[in-house]
């Protein structure tokens, strides 16, 4: 296979707004092309859509309508992961030589449809990912004793990391307090652990080795993809303190990258709700069962931004069909020392880790700068 | 309509049900997912065990297991449910989403 690198990258403000889907992803490819070095659209051959829309041949109108002819153009959809989905369909696309240069972009709007999986009869009549959320959460508390303020440094850490996010849609601190006292939906899930569906869009250039010393002079290379599905029915996950497609994934990404959980300077991962993060951390290695909660709070501690920097979900919001690649900017970010003041000094090597419905499928990417 | 909703809607839990492989197919189809062979109906057990429990406004919601292999998500009636413990389905029905009670 050949190499593949991402090379330029753009992201929108995410907030609520009456922008149509199509203009939101034009914004998140424009700062690509005035950024990038040499980039036309005659470079690119292949073009991703990543949404939940429920859109016809949407990468064909978004191709036209920002100026490219490209040779294979598709949507990707898988909920919440369908950004990290469709990067993975270009890697392959550009890896085996079928395309040069594939741009990525994905969007959705606060109301899109999938943020409920209504072909899941398994969840009854409690189908709202919160209850999903919930059961995670019982599990985890009875097994390791986590609690409530366990769950609240998760959103107060993640809420503070946003502040230093300019396309964040959440732009002000929450306290311990806050958390513990915002809206209860069920026994132990408050609105504050919850993530926020909102507009956003992002996008990416990936392409061959060497088309991408013509685009930039700091590649970051994708030197590890892991990918699992286990289902798609909530209560197939057996085992509720852990996400088996999360621990399936990171095992591949980390073999193919031939990296370990020690190895990587910083991370994006999946914070649908509080208890996604602490389960994560344990899954992907960070720290041992049972200590994802004291991970979490020695970050919120130290003030460490080695754990969803620019927000994570819960912070910086979650337009389903962007959120994978934004994940993604944000750790190139990182990789180029271009984060400002979200910045982890010397970062090298990061993980990108996007999950659906439940922990039901995840992919996990492994960034090198 | 599918014939499990008919049944749920009757206060009756059916379940697709595999001759060949010997197994309930669920959620609900009509192909096997091991052998992709024709399936039938097969009435599902009223025991169940409880899975994991949590609560909303005071009431409980959990998912409960039928049959070694059925996990559903449903209400609860009683006090301090614990997993493992045995349950009985109280009551099921279809309203637009399957509907399952236990206690």
């Amino acid at each position: 296979m050949k190499k593949v690198a991402i090379t330029a990258v753009g992201v929108t403000k995410f907030n609520k707004s009456e922008k149509p889907l199509e203009s939101m992803m034009l914004s998140s490819i424009r700062p690509i092309f005035e950024n990038a070095k040499n980039l036309e659209q005659d470079d690119i051959d292949v073009v991703l859509t990543s949404t939940n829309a429920n859109r016809n041949y949407l990468a064909n109108i978004i191709s036209e309508l920002s100026g490219i002819k490209p040779k294979i153009s598709h949507s990707v959809e898988s909920l919440c992961n369908s950004g990290t989905n469709s990067l993975v369909s270009a890697y392959a696309y550009v890896s085996s030589g079928l395309a040069d240069v594939a741009l990525v972009v994905g969007a959705d709007k606060a109301d899109n449809p999938g943020l409920v999986l209504n072909w899941d009869t398994s969840r009854g009549e409690y189908r709202h990912p919160i209850f999903w959320s919930s059961m995670f959460t019982s599990a985890h508390m009875r097994k390791y004793g986590t609690t409530l303020e366990d769950l609240a440094y998760v959103s107060v850490k993640n809420h503070r990391n946003a502040l230093d996010n300019p396309h964040a849609y959440f732009e002000k601190p929450f306290s311990i307090d806050d958390v513990m006292h915002s809206k209860r939906l069920t026994e132990n899930l408050r609105l504050l652990d919850c993530s926020m569906p909102c507009d956003g869009a992002a996008a990416v250039v990936i392409c061959s080795e060497e088309k991408a010393k013509k685009f930039t002079d700091m590649p970051i290379w994708i030197s590890g993809i892991g990918q699992k599905t286990i289902s798609a029915s909530f209560t197939k996950n057996n085992d509720l303190t852990s996400m088996e497609s999360t621990k399936s994934a990171v095992g591949d990404a980390y073999r193919m990258s031939n990296k370990v959980a020690g190895d990587i300077d910083v991370v994006e991962l999946h914070d649908a709700f509080s208890i996604c993060e602490i389960i994560e951390l344990e899954d992907m290695g960070f720290c041992q069962n049972g200590q994802g909660s004291k991970l979490v709070r020695d970050l919120h501690d130290t003030n460490n931004k080695k754990v969803n920097p620019r927000g994570g979900l819960i912070g910086a919001g979650h337009p389903l069909g962007a959120t994978g690649i934004a994940q993604v900017v944000e750790i190139c970010q990182q990789l180029s020392g271009k984060a400002g003041k979200r910045q982890v000094d010397g970062a090298q090597t990061g993980l990108v880790h996007n999950m659906s419905a439940g922990s039901t499928s995840s992919t996990v990417l492994v960034l090198e700068s | 309509m599918t014939r499990f909703e008919d049944e749920l809607r009757n206060n009756n839990f059916v379940c697709s049900y595999c001759m060949k492989c010997q197994h309930f197919v669920w959620p609900t189809s009509e192909f096997c997912n091991k052998c992709l062979g024709d399936v039938t109906w097969k009435q599902v057990s009223k025991d169940a065990k409880l899975v994991e429990v949590s609560s909303k406004n005071g009431k409980y919601f959990c998912i409960a297991e039928f049959e070694g292999n059925i996990r559903v998500f449903g209400s609860l009636l009683g006090n301090h449910p614990r997993p493992d413990q045995n349950l009985i389905l109280e009551k099921c029905s279809y309203d637009e989403r399957p509907q399952f009670v236990f206690k």
